[in-house]
């Protein structure tokens, strides 16, 4: 009797337990999931905010303006020298006859971008048939107009605090009215410089020298990385030595990436006299700091290898050297190029270490050359979020999408790789 | 003869080498009527690397040399008064020569004899390289000839090549060691010549921070204005809010869904959040800026704080969330390896799921778990951008992370991005902040090491 009673009280307590344990269990499952859709969302958080900033920056407003070409305006043999200047101000005033004030006037001109200038005199030292003609030519207009079209000038914020007056608005209602002001493709983003004007800048020279940067990183990071991984895993001995390289290689992979700048800038560019900013330092720095990671991944594809290719090999009479290049590197060579792939991937967003190398110079000429003074593009992206242009902030959101552009496509690359070597196995 | 074309001409005769080298092998064979001793790929490849190498060779040595060679040859022609000012003089002499070179000089005002050496320089230089390049041209041609003439049937053709190609393996394993050296020696190197002008003990146990203080000779060192104390709280203060907003989300999320989610959510849901890993560090930095520490700023306005709009919340929440996947798919991986039995064995006791998890998985996995908590604290310190665009530059010793504070990465960028002479205590500090930065990760590293190493538990 005794005994069912307290059976009774042992069941009633575990089932008075029971809902409580799995209203927990419903929590802690409820909070696993809601840490998984954070972290997604933080995510999509992210994309959005850079996508939403950026992707108006493809497209730029330009100004149709009637340029008269008159031939007394030039001068046949220094084209160069000619008042290119007053060209977009004759066009500006033949739309505006009535506005004859000085200050007025001045405030009509601030309309059009100060590169308009340039980019007629480069049309007409291209082509000099343009002499004696006129022509109607889409001008970028200034990246305080171009804001207001985008809607990130408010037109309701008082006059003194707007960058735009009300009789400047209302010009530009008048030149978007006539079908005079559009948004345009910003060709302009991808084939110019680096420059101070937000309607003039783009990101060509900024990639170029991240391409020459990455030519170099891959030129000595791969071969480098791949004969280290071979010499290591084929041909060293066994012993501590062996193992202190390998905790030192593991180590300096995880070493924060600013270290490797700071000894670029006392080794490279102090000790050897390397020339600053330009992408053959930049690269070299970059080597350093991939060259574990490619290692590190060559020797996991190198391990990979079953031992029955080798000892096949060494059966019938291949030297160690004949079984590596013959038979083992064929066969760990998918799994090297993924990890390569994903080294450079890592060494293209980075800007740490660039930052101490001088390559945050502001830059306008496209580099061409190894040697030449450069930056790159996740350079370029911080150099520009410190700019106090709200131009610049969409131009940096659309450098950072063609960014993650890139690095989506190595690191896709490398999904691929490794998916199609899986399937040989 | 210009420069360039001479890696083609070498490139060229080494092709030829190969191919004369093969030919010569099949025929001494015949000749003889013996067996080779090799294929006669190996002796093509013999010949080809004596064609290389010596005028490799040739072409480093000029590399590293060429400038103090040249220099020196034309200091010797300089009127004698100007070297006889000493070794700094000349030290400026040889500066301003290479300024010159360079072309970083423009304008009329340089100094005659200057532009004459100048002058002089450039066209010694260009005679070596005619006579370098000569020189390594002939080099291959010989020393490929002597291996050519020395090609017999029995001649080890490949062991002689595959010693070569060890040899490059070697040296190649080599440069990778060495860097790690390079690292540890520059920085230490720099570091010790900070430490001769500002005491250790300042530096660690410094209350005060403000390196542009020492721009004046007479505060170097005695004004005790390069303590590091503040910089390092800012540090450890951000990181811990990021692993305050990093643990908890990496590590739930983990188990969450090596746990619970199916096979079709894992396989979404994983490489998703490892995106998060492979975002540039500036595009988090951007983030920050502009989104993340505004809103921050317009909550605490409304709540009526006072926020700064650099504060520590800001960048230490946005670089939590970079170090999510640092934190989970290290626990993803350990949970995974606790056995299956283990868990049968307390649901068999009637515990639930989530018992299970937090009184047998976790504890199981508990060192990989450390380990990679350990890991993304040492990416939070030693992480640049994010910091460097939405943290603070002012030197603040506080635990409120509604204020702005500094970070040793902030630092060594603020002091190095500028053009400052390379001996200013300023530049140095850099340094100095460096091997800390670099010791304090290495530890963490080493420490993560450690507990994955020592306390993993072995089943079956």
């Amino acid at each position: 009797m005794q005994v069912r009673e307290d059976r009774q009280t042992a069941m009633e307590l575990m089932e008075r337990g029971l809902a409580r344990r799995h209203r927990r269990e419903r929590i802690f499952r409820s909070l696993g999931l809601a840490a998984v859709l954070v972290s997604i969302g933080f995510l999509a958080l992210l994309f959005a905010a850079i996508i939403g900033n950026g992707w108006t920056a493809f497209e730029q407003s330009e100004i149709l303006l009637d340029i008269d070409f008159a031939a007394d305006h030039f001068d046949v043999d220094n084209l160069a020298r000619a008042d290119y200047a007053a060209l977009v101000r004759q066009g500006l005033q033949k739309l505006f006859p009535e506005v004859r004030k000085r200050r007025q006037r001045r405030s009509l001109y601030r309309l059009v971008s100060s590169g308009a200038a340039i980019i007629l005199q480069k049309k007409v030292m291209q082509d000099t048939s343009l002499i004696g003609t006129r022509q109607s030519i889409w001008l970028p207009a200034d990246d305080a107009v171009d804001m207001l079209l985008k809607g990130r000038i408010s037109r309701t914020l008082p006059e003194n605090r707007r960058r735009l007056s009300d009789r400047q608005i209302a010009w530009i209602h008048r030149l978007a009215g006539s079908g005079r002001l559009k948004k345009r493709f910003n060709a302009t983003f991808f084939t110019a410089g680096d420059s101070r004007e937000p309607e003039l800048a783009g990101i060509r020279g900024a990639v170029a020298g991240s391409l020459l940067t990455m030519l170099v990183t891959l030129l000595l990071s791969f071969p480098v990385g791949v004969a280290t991984a071979v010499y290591l895993e084929e041909f060293a001995p066994r012993n501590r030595w062996a193992d202190l390289i390998e905790v030192n290689i593991n180590n300096l992979a995880a070493v924060p990436s600013i270290v490797f700048g700071l000894l670029g800038l006392a080794f490279f560019l102090d000790f050897l006299g390397l020339p600053r900013s330009t992408p053959l330092v930049g690269g070299l720095v970059l080597t350093l700091m991939t060259l574990p990671t490619v290692i590190i991944a060559a020797r996991a594809s190198l391990k990979a290898v079953p031992p029955s290719i080798r000892e096949a090999a060494l059966a019938v009479g291949a030297s160690r050297m004949q079984v590596v290049a013959h038979h083992v590197l064929p066969l760990a060579m998918p799994g090297m190029l993924t990890g390569t792939i994903i080294g450079m991937a890592r060494a293209l967003g980075e800007t740490a270490p660039l930052l101490l190398l001088g390559m945050v110079a502001f830059i306008a000429d496209v580099p061409s050359h190894l040697t030449d003074p450069a930056t790159v593009l996740p350079v370029q992206i911080y150099l520009w979020a410190d700019s106090p242009e709200q131009a610049f902030v969409e131009r940096t959101a659309a450098a950072i999408m063609v960014l993650l552009v890139l690095l989506f496509c190595m690191n896709g690359l490398a999904v691929f790789l490794r998916r199609r070597f899986e399937r040989r196995r | 003869m210009p420069w360039l074309p001479v890696p083609l001409i070498l490139l060229l005769l080494a092709s030829a080498a190969f191919v004369l080298g093969r030919r010569r092998a099949f025929s001494v064979a015949a000749a003889s009527g013996e067996r080779l001793h090799s294929t006669a790929w190996y002796h093509g490849m013999l010949v080809a690397l004596w064609c290389l190498i010596p005028a490799l060779v040739i072409s480093l040595l000029w590399l590293v040399f060429a400038d103090s060679i040249l220099t020196r040859l034309v200091l010797q022609d300089l009127p004698r008064q100007m070297l006889a000012r000493g070794a700094e003089q000349r030290t400026l002499l040889v500066n301003d020569l290479h300024n010159l070179l360079a072309g970083h000089v423009a304008g009329h005002n340089i100094d005659p004899v200057l532009r004459r050496a100048a002058a002089r320089y450039r066209a010694l230089a260009a005679t070596g390289r005619m006579l370098v390049a000569f020189l390594m041209l002939a080099t291959a041609l010989l020393s490929a000839s002597l291996v050519y003439f020395r090609i017999r049937p029995d001649l080890q053709a490949r062991n002689r090549v595959e010693q070569v190609a060890r040899a490059v393996l070697l040296l190649c394993s080599t440069i990778a060691v060495l860097s790690a050296i390079g690292i540890v020696l520059s920085i230490l190197f720099e570091s010790i010549r900070f430490f001769r002008q500002v005491p250790l003990t300042d530096f660690l146990f410094g209350l005060k921070w403000s390196p542009q203080m020492a721009m004046r000779a007479d505060q170097v060192g005695s004004s005790g204005s390069f303590g590091v104390v503040p910089v390092l709280a800012g540090t450890l203060l951000i990181s811990a809010i990021a692993l305050a907003v990093a643990v908890p989300i990496g590590l739930m999320s983990a188990i969450y869904l090596s746990e619970y989610a199916g096979p079709r959510l894992r396989a979404w849901a994983r490489p998703t959040m490892e995106i998060l890993a492979g975002v540039p560090t500036v595009v988090y930095g951007f983030f920050a800026a502009l989104v993340v520490a505004p809103f921050i700023h317009d909550i605490g306005a409304r709540v009526g704080l006072d926020v700064s709009s650099e504060s520590a919340l800001a960048s230490g929440l946005v670089m939590g969330i970079m170090i999510i996947p640092s934190v989970s798919s290290l626990s993803n991986d350990v949970i995974n390896a606790v056995p299956r039995s283990l868990r049968d064995g307390s649901y068999g006791l009637g515990a639930t799921r989530s018992e299970t998890i937090i009184h047998v998985v976790l504890p199981a996995a508990l060192p990989g778990i450390v380990g990679g908590i350990l890991l993304a604290a040492s990416r939070a310190i030693g992480e640049t951008m994010i910091v460097v665009m939405a943290a603070g530059l002012a030197a603040r010793l506080t635990a409120n992370p509604l204020e702005a504070v500094t970070t040793v990465t902030v630092q060594i960028v603020t002091l190095l991005a500028g053009d400052q002479a390379f001996d200013s205590p300023r530049t140095l500090a850099a340094f100095a902040l460096g091997l800390l930065l670099f010791v304090v990760t290495m530890a963490l590293n080493m420490a993560a090491m450690y507990v994955v190493r020592r306390y993993r538990e072995e089943y079956e």
